[in-house]
């Protein structure tokens, strides 16, 4: 993406080239002709043109890494948002991984309102909730570092062409970076400062996303930011 | 009534702000304009200024409102109570009400609400001045705030009306010409996938004339909807 070869922002009802892959909802065929269905970027790799949303609604998919903001606490379940136009639900007993006692267990100790939980999407087929669980590795409760919200449309941006973006926001921080695809990411800094330039070169790739040579940008953010803060 | 509308014609064939017969007022819109929304946008036609802000696709406020296989479209026209000269008191009227419904019936079929069930998207429309014109005005600032928010739709909409005054068809008709002309006939349509999605009429107008009237008005929505796409592209200049 970063040798921008008649790079073009398309928008909904504009035509596409007939050799663009459709990708439902953002890309359709009417009458057939190719439209676009959303604010999007066409680019073009090997003469192909390509088709990214820059707009776009976080739909989950079974399999998917999630970060959630747990909103409630039910009687068996906790009631979590991820970002999405459905509240997902991860079950106590998948969270403790043996059968829930009420009598022992109490679920509002076990995660509070507000808590920010990285999940794995268990199960979702549009008639139910989605279904989240933490039952693999590195998933759980958050303890420690920051979540950074972004639009779910900019996160192949944040993560880059093979991982190149993340890349850059460790090398340059020292931190560790998670992006997950509801448009949540997790940062683990050793200190609050670093936390907060990489709040700013992240929210500036968001605000970007359609531009052409960010990481040169947002290395350059990032040092400066450094300088600002004394780390 | 005929020495009025003498005056809204002039003899030059001038309208009585100097516009011709087929011509539209300035037209300006601004997208992503607040900042809670999901998606917004602004439209000025001349004197005639709407907002709109969209929400969603969201789960619903009331569990009953949901379909199970497509998003509920929700729309809610309405008239600040500042937005015209006399006090417009801000209870949703019987006009609004109509409005909301047309409006929402404008955009449904460009929508692909079916990538969301069991949720709404809401869609509210402020007039903050009104002279003329609003509903389309409405259709307009929706549309957009829509494409803003990311809610895949098949093409953008865009509306305008046409009047009959001093028996003269008249594009983009405002209040004064609404209040004293002989027709007015609102339309809303989607060039991309040639769809009409609004059409109403208030007065009367021979069959010839509605013909005319529709080919005035599809024309200046070829045009409307090219503003809109200009406005969007405007938000990600490279």
């Amino acid at each position: 993406m970063e040798q921008s070869q008649a790079r073009r922002i398309v928008v909904p009802g504009d035509q596409l080239e007939d050799d663009v892959d459709v990708r439902e909802p953002f890309v359709v065929v009417h009458g057939g002709r190719k439209l676009a269905t959303v604010v999007g970027l066409v680019s073009y790799k090997d003469s192909k043109p390509h088709f990214v949303p820059l707009e776009s609604v976080y739909m989950p998919k079974p399999g998917d890494v999630v970060i959630g903001l747990v909103t409630g606490v039910g009687v068996t379940n906790w009631f979590v948002d991820i970002n999405s136009p459905y509240t997902a639900i991860l079950n106590i007993q998948d969270f403790l991984g043996r059968p829930f006692n009420p009598a022992a267990d109490e679920p509002g100790r076990l995660l509070k309102v507000g808590d920010y939980v990285k999940a794995k999407v268990a199960a979702f087929d549009r008639t139910r909730s989605p279904l989240l669980s933490v039952q693999g590795e590195g998933l759980g409760r958050i303890t420690e570092g920051r979540v950074i919200d972004i639009s779910p449309a900019k996160v192949p941006r944040v993560i880059g062409r093979k991982r190149s973006m993340i890349s850059i926001l460790e090398e340059e921080t020292g931190c560790r970076v998670f992006v997950a695809v509801n448009g949540r990411v997790h940062v683990v800094c050793g200190s609050r400062e670093l936390e907060d330039v990489l709040f700013v070169a992240i929210k500036t790739i968001e605000r970007e996303a359609h531009k052409s040579g960010l990481s040169e940008r947002v290395r350059r953010i990032i040092r400066e930011e450094k300088m600002v803060r004394g780390v | 009534m005929a020495k009025q509308a003498a005056q809204l014609i002039g003899e030059d064939g001038r309208r009585h702000d100097g516009r011709r017969p087929d011509e539209l007022r300035p037209v300006r819109m601004q997208v992503g304009v607040l900042s809670n929304a999901d998606g917004s946008a602004l439209v000025e036609f001349g004197r005639t200024r709407v907002i709109a802000a969209v929400y969603g696709p969201r789960e619903p406020i009331q569990k009953f409102m949901v379909l199970p296989d497509r998003a509920v479209l929700r729309v809610r026209y309405h008239m600040a109570p500042f937005s015209t000269s006399d006090r417009k008191s801000p209870a949703p009227s019987r006009r609004e009400i109509e409005l909301s419904k047309v409006i929402r019936e404008a955009l449904e079929p460009v929508l692909l609400a079916e990538y969301f069930p069991r949720t709404t998207i809401d869609v509210f429309i402020e007039v903050l001045q009104a002279d003329g014109g609003t509903r389309t005005a409405g259709v307009t600032a929706a549309s957009l705030a829509l494409a803003d928010a990311g809610i895949p739709m098949k093409a953008l909409v865009g509306g305008v009306a046409v009047g009959k005054v001093g028996g003269v068809l008249v594009l983009d008709v405002d209040e004064v010409e609404d209040g004293a002309g002989e027709a007015d006939m609102p339309v809303a349509a989607a060039p991309d996938i040639g769809l009409v999605t609004l059409f109403q009429l208030n007065g009367v107008l021979s069959r010839d004339e509605i013909a005319r009237g529709l080919e005035m008005a599809l024309k200046a929505i070829e045009y409307i909807v090219e503003k809109e796409k200009e406005a969007l592209r405007e938000k990600y200049k490279i």
